[in-house]
């Protein structure tokens, strides 16, 4: 019992965590029970020359206090900026309701709904986001969310792939944000899809060309983006119908909170609709979380990846929702299932959720029609100046691109010690601009009087 | 209470609204302006609802949810430990959510400090060289890992390794990440004990194979006693060793992946670092890789330079790519990283441990009525055959329903395959002696009932809001919309 | 207990075929539909496909399982079971009646190497 004792106390002496309420008592009962003498017999079948015997190099345990001022301290080594840049991350305003309701720990604090019976807020969520997200795309069926625009968007590639049997091109327009191509391209070299980019022409996606290389009879879908990269809405007039005439499908890439106004990639014809829920109003907390979706048309259903869930009744006749279409998934079709995902960005669906519920369609048109008059208001003043020029005469929502003689890094240097963020900067003086409806028509005359003494 | 169950659009009337935003001052209508072909011709039916249906509607959902804070949540594989509410404040400072991803470094360096010193903590706590933090769940993170695996042949000009060696008691998710990842599967086998048969992965280890796909503990929660041979074998042939880091949480504080021969790994965040399950994500699942792999892993990475200042890495011509938009799922790294510098190089210790204990404790308390295939001691979780006595004819799914009934989840039933009734437990290090106990008298009783009166059982749940919905009909006439639900009234 | 019956051929997957002429009609046994449960969607190739013996060519799907097909002859599918789109549970009410596809075998010689009765009788009492 000594030698017991003194194991357990050298192993135990900051046995004190908030987070684990074994006491010795506790533990030596526990012991007694499992029938061995000590907590490190547990580990007896671990060969001893991988038991790790060193200080980890960590610091010591914090209390809460300590930790709130590491992180206020870490917080103060960055700057909250007023936001003019886009780039597939919108600064958009989020009712405070929202992260009210989602730190509700009923619903953060469980996990996949597997078993419905007490599952069912988080089922009924997704069952509404999925019809949110529907309503936005004009597609039939939406999946339970994936991880974020740029992997929803290459397994929308990979969906393509599927469902165009022995086809295994897939052509991206040059005009999708680089980060969501750069995705593409990765997942497609691991899994040996030929990707063909489609060229652009002043700014839009260059549709001659993509007829020309539609003309070959192999290429499996085509993925198309609205807004695109520069802001600008494209026109995907006719082609829809050229892609499946030569039986091939058509994806749109698309901004989620623009749709509210924008044609919707059902109204252009496409078989599928991606992109990243972050307009949604939800935070940009420096690259994630946000989520990416999926919907599509009902006859590519069992091709969509990830979790769906489904309305039906219970025994006794009860409305209920629970997760459906499993035989997809990996879970049960291992190496042959449409994907490998297992997950769902859930909260975030709830975020999303609560938003539009929020904002409805009214809402929704209110912020794209503040931002886009914030927008256009910038451009037009930008243009007036004689120091910008139109880089594309094309139409805009949030977003637009500018050429420009004056020095752009010069510039932003200057705006972040204003602390403003500045256009991004997208090389051979094209600037781009992005304006929400948090920006008044204040801070945009700041910008625009900041900018224009630098030039 | 009232039983709710009306949907948000069930709220809705015309007119009514839940926010409120500035009014439009530039005096333009510039949405009016932009050409009609290129608008939406007709609305999306959202709901119009006051900001207080909001709130009630989405509180009432919650009631009918059940997670870590209600109650005991064993579920095997899924490490459902207490999420610490400190990581949720700090995770939500607006210092850090409301950085631009592609705000200047310069602005931003707290936050790249963060992940910076993320990675670090990750590399020593797996016994790797460097982590990337991209990956945004534990799938992705395999995904990522065996792309790095690929990428690592293919770099050396070794374009023969397309196998990847997956034991046949895995979770379906390995074979599917290495098919999505450009992969060919080969099943090794599993002893009875769940452990990989040595001498079976011997003649399967030529110069086709990438590597193996390994958990320790295993499966079945029982440590590979053979790891040590295991690496040698894979790395004399030319293979790397992947670590799915789903059991990572009982080696917390004894063993490091890296110290066992594990080249790459992915961590869950969101299992072994405390960070919420939110109902199905965000997660994250950061990947590890030993010092010859360094060059290959995803950009963006964040690195350090010799004076202190922290920045992006985009590029490096070895790197495979991007898996991710932007840096990955920041504000759950944010909760980690809390969790870690919470436990500190002290507590951290007592992680695997305290759960290891909490396991074997159930296990040696339920193995009376509950069929144990594999004794011996387990690590963080267990797996019983179902109930010991076969006779009454109730199932494991009967048992995990009418656990329900007692206010507790379910295990993770019907996983691993390796039996026919698997009910795979989880306590981890964050339950008390008397919830366990607890639990085991539910269990214990439950058992009885299943002798004394085995259709009660099989009839549960009957305490819930809902039992025994019909799953059948729900896949075979998918309504997914509240338009596709109106439309089948 | 699952029934087989006389006048088929099968195969070791679960298949059955019923040869009319050079067109081999297609279907899942009754050991399968019972192994998969309520049967909630059958994938099918389409009219035209060709489809080799030994490889798969569609899958069937019960709530929580799934079952590759694996086509038992060689040829060219001439017909699907367009039933089976709409009412997928037609193979649990009678597996053998319910055919899912037709194919016009390019090797009529190779449902002779397929299983007889007796012997498929055999395979499912030993799984």
């Amino acid at each position: 019992m000594l030698c017991w004792m003194r194991l357990h106390m050298k192993n135990f002496a900051k046995m004190s965590n908030r987070y684990m309420p074994h006491t010795d008592g506790d533990i030596r009962k526990m012991l007694d029970r499992i029938g061995v003498s000590s907590v490190d017999d547990l580990y007896g079948d671990v060969p001893a020359e991988v038991i790790f015997k060193e200080d980890y190099a960590l610091p010591s345990a914090m209390s809460e206090i300590e930790l709130r001022r590491y992180f206020e301290e870490l917080g103060a080594k960055n700057q909250r900026l007023k936001v003019f840049a886009g780039g597939g991350v919108y600064d958009h305003y989020s009712p405070s309701v929202v992260p009210h309701l989602l730190s509700r720990s009923e619903f953060y604090t469980a996990y996949t709904p597997y078993q419905p019976e007490i599952s069912q807020g988080t089922l009924q969520y997704i069952f509404e986001y999925q019809s949110m997200i529907s309503e936005l795309t004009g597609m039939e069926s939406t999946n339970a969310s994936m991880y974020d625009g740029a992997t929803a968007a290459a397994e929308t590639m990979f969906m393509m792939v599927a469902s165009a049997k022995k086809k295994n091109r897939v052509l991206l327009s040059s005009t999708l944000s680089d980060n969501v191509k750069r995705v593409i391209l990765t997942y497609a070299k691991f899994h040996e899809v030929d990707i063909t980019e489609i060229p652009e022409r002043d700014g839009v996606t260059d549709l001659s060309a993509l007829k020309e290389l539609l003309g070959g009879g192999d290429v499996a879908g085509v993925i198309l983006p609205t807004p695109n990269k520069y802001g600008i809405i494209e026109d995907f007039t006719g082609v829809a119908d050229e892609i499946h005439a030569s039986k091939g499908y058509l994806a749109i890439y698309a901004d989620p909170s623009a749709l509210a106004v924008l044609r919707t990639p059902a109204e252009w014809g496409a078989d599928i609709a991606c992109g990243d829920g972050q307009t949604l109003g939800m935070p940009m907390h420096f690259g994630g979380p946000y989520l990416g979706f999926i919907s599509c048309k009902s006859a590519m259903l069992r091709k969509m990846p990830g979790r769906v869930v489904g309305a039906t009744k219970d025994a006794s006749g009860k409305r209920c929702y629970v997760l459906t279409l499993q035989a997809r998934e990996q879970h049960i079709r291992r190496e042959k299932a449409t994907s490998n995902i297992c997950s769902n960005q859930s909260l975030m669906a709830l975020y999303a959720t609560i938003y539009l519920s929020l904002m409805g369609d009214n809402g929704l048109r209110e912020v794209n029609a503040l931002a886009c008059d914030g927008a256009h208001y910038l451009c037009d003043k930008l243009v007036a100046s004689g120091k910008f020029h139109l880089a594309f005469n094309k139409p805009f929502l949030k977003e637009f691109t500018l050429k420009t003689d004056i020095d752009v890094e010069a510039l932003n240097k200057k705006l972040l010690k204003a602390g403003i963020m500045g256009p991004l900067n997208l090389g051979n003086g094209l600037v781009e601009f992005a304006v929400t409806e948090k920006r008044t028509k204040e801070d945009i005359d700041q910008l625009i009087t900041l900018i224009l003494e630098e030039a | 209470m009232k039983y709710y169950d009306k949907l948000i659009f069930e709220l809705s009337r015309p007119g009514r609204k839940g926010y409120q935003l500035p009014e439009n001052a530039y005096g333009t209508d510039a949405l009016a302006s932009l050409p009609e072909s290129l608008m939406r011709s007709e609305r999306p039916e959202l709901p119009e609802v006051s900001e207080l249906d909001v709130v009630r509607h989405y509180t009432n959902l919650s009631s009918k949810n059940f997670g870590v804070d209600t109650g005991f949540y064993p579920l095997g594989s899924c490490t459902m430990k207490y999420n610490p509410k400190i990581n949720e404040e700090i995770a939500a400072m607006p210092e850090f959510t409301e950085l631009h991803p592609l705000q200047d470094e310069a602005s931003v360096q707290g936050a790249l400090e963060l992940y910076y010193n993320l990675q670090q903590a990750l590399a020593n706590i797996a016994g790797l060289a460097e982590f990337t933090l991209n990956p945004y769940a534990g799938a992705h993170g395999e995904l990522t890992g065996l792309m790095v695996m690929r990428q690592y042949h293919k770099s050396r000009g070794d374009h023969k390794r397309t196998k990847v060696i997956v034991p046949d008691s895995a979770h379906g998710t390995n074979p599917a990440s290495a098919m999505v990842a450009g992969l060919e599967v080969v099943e090794v086998k599993s002893k009875p004990n769940g452990s990989i048969d040595v001498e079976d992965l011997k003649p399967l280890l030529d110069d086709t194979v990438a590597g193996i796909m390994m958990t320790n503990p295993n499966t079945l929660g029982m440590f590979e006693t053979e790891i040590v041979e295991i690496a040698k074998l894979v790395h004399n042939a030319g293979g790397l060793l992947y670590y799915d880091g789903a059991n990572l949480n009982p080696m917390l504080g004894k063993v490091r992946p890296g110290d066992m021969g594990f080249d790459i790994m992915h961590i869950n965040l969101h299992k072994t670092f405390s960070t919420p399950h939110g109902g199905g994500g965000p997660g994250s699942g950061p990947v590890g890789v030993a010092k010859h792999l360094i060059d290959l892993l995803p950009s963006p990475h964040v690195a350090k330079d010799e004076n202190g200042r922290f920045y992006i890495e985009h590029n490096g011509e070895n790197r495979l790519g991007s898996v991710s938009a932007f840096l990955g799922n920041f504000g759950v790294m944010m909760k980690a990283y809390a969790y870690i510098l919470s436990l500190g190089k002290e507590n951290i210790r007592n992680v695997g441990p305290m759960a290891t204990l909490n396991a074997n404790y159930i296990k040696e308390s339920l193995k009376d009525d509950y069929l144990l295939p594999i004794s011996g001691v387990c690590k963080h979780e267990f797996v019983f055959d179902g109930l010991k006595d076969k006779s009454t004819g109730v199932t494991t799914l009967n048992v995990a329903k009418r656990l329900l009934d007692y206010g507790f989840h379910a295990p993770t039933i019907y996983f691993p395959l390796l039996f026919h009734e698997s009910m795979m437990i989880e306590p981890t290090e964050t339950e008390s002696l008397e919830t366990l106990d607890e639990f085991i008298d539910v269990m214990h009783q439950v058992a009885k009932e299943a002798r004394e009166n085995p259709d009660m059982v099989k009839g549960a749940p009957h305490t819930t809001l809902i039992s025994h919905p019909d799953e059948t009909s729900a896949a075979k006439k998918p309504i997914l919309s509240y338009k596709q639900m109106k439309q089948n009234a | 207990m699952s029934k087989v019956i006389e006048g088929l051929r099968y195969a070791e997957s679960h298949e059955w075929v019923k040869v009319e002429g050079d067109v081999a009609l297609v279907g899942i046994s009754d050991y399968a539909q019972h192994a998969l449960g309520d049967i909630v969607y059958v994938d099918m190739p389409e009219v035209g496909d060709e489809v080799t013996a030994g490889e798969d060519f569609g899958a069937v799907e019960s709530v929580k399982a799934a079952s590759d097909l694996f086509s038992p002859v060689s040829g060219e599918v001439v017909e699907i079971n367009e039933e089976l789109e709409d009412s997928p549970e037609k193979i649990n009410e009678d597996a053998y009646s319910t055919w899912i596809m037709k194919v016009k075998m390019s090797n009529p010689a190779e449902v002779d190497a397929l299983l007889d009765a007796a012997a498929y009788e055999k395979l499912c009492e030993n799984e």
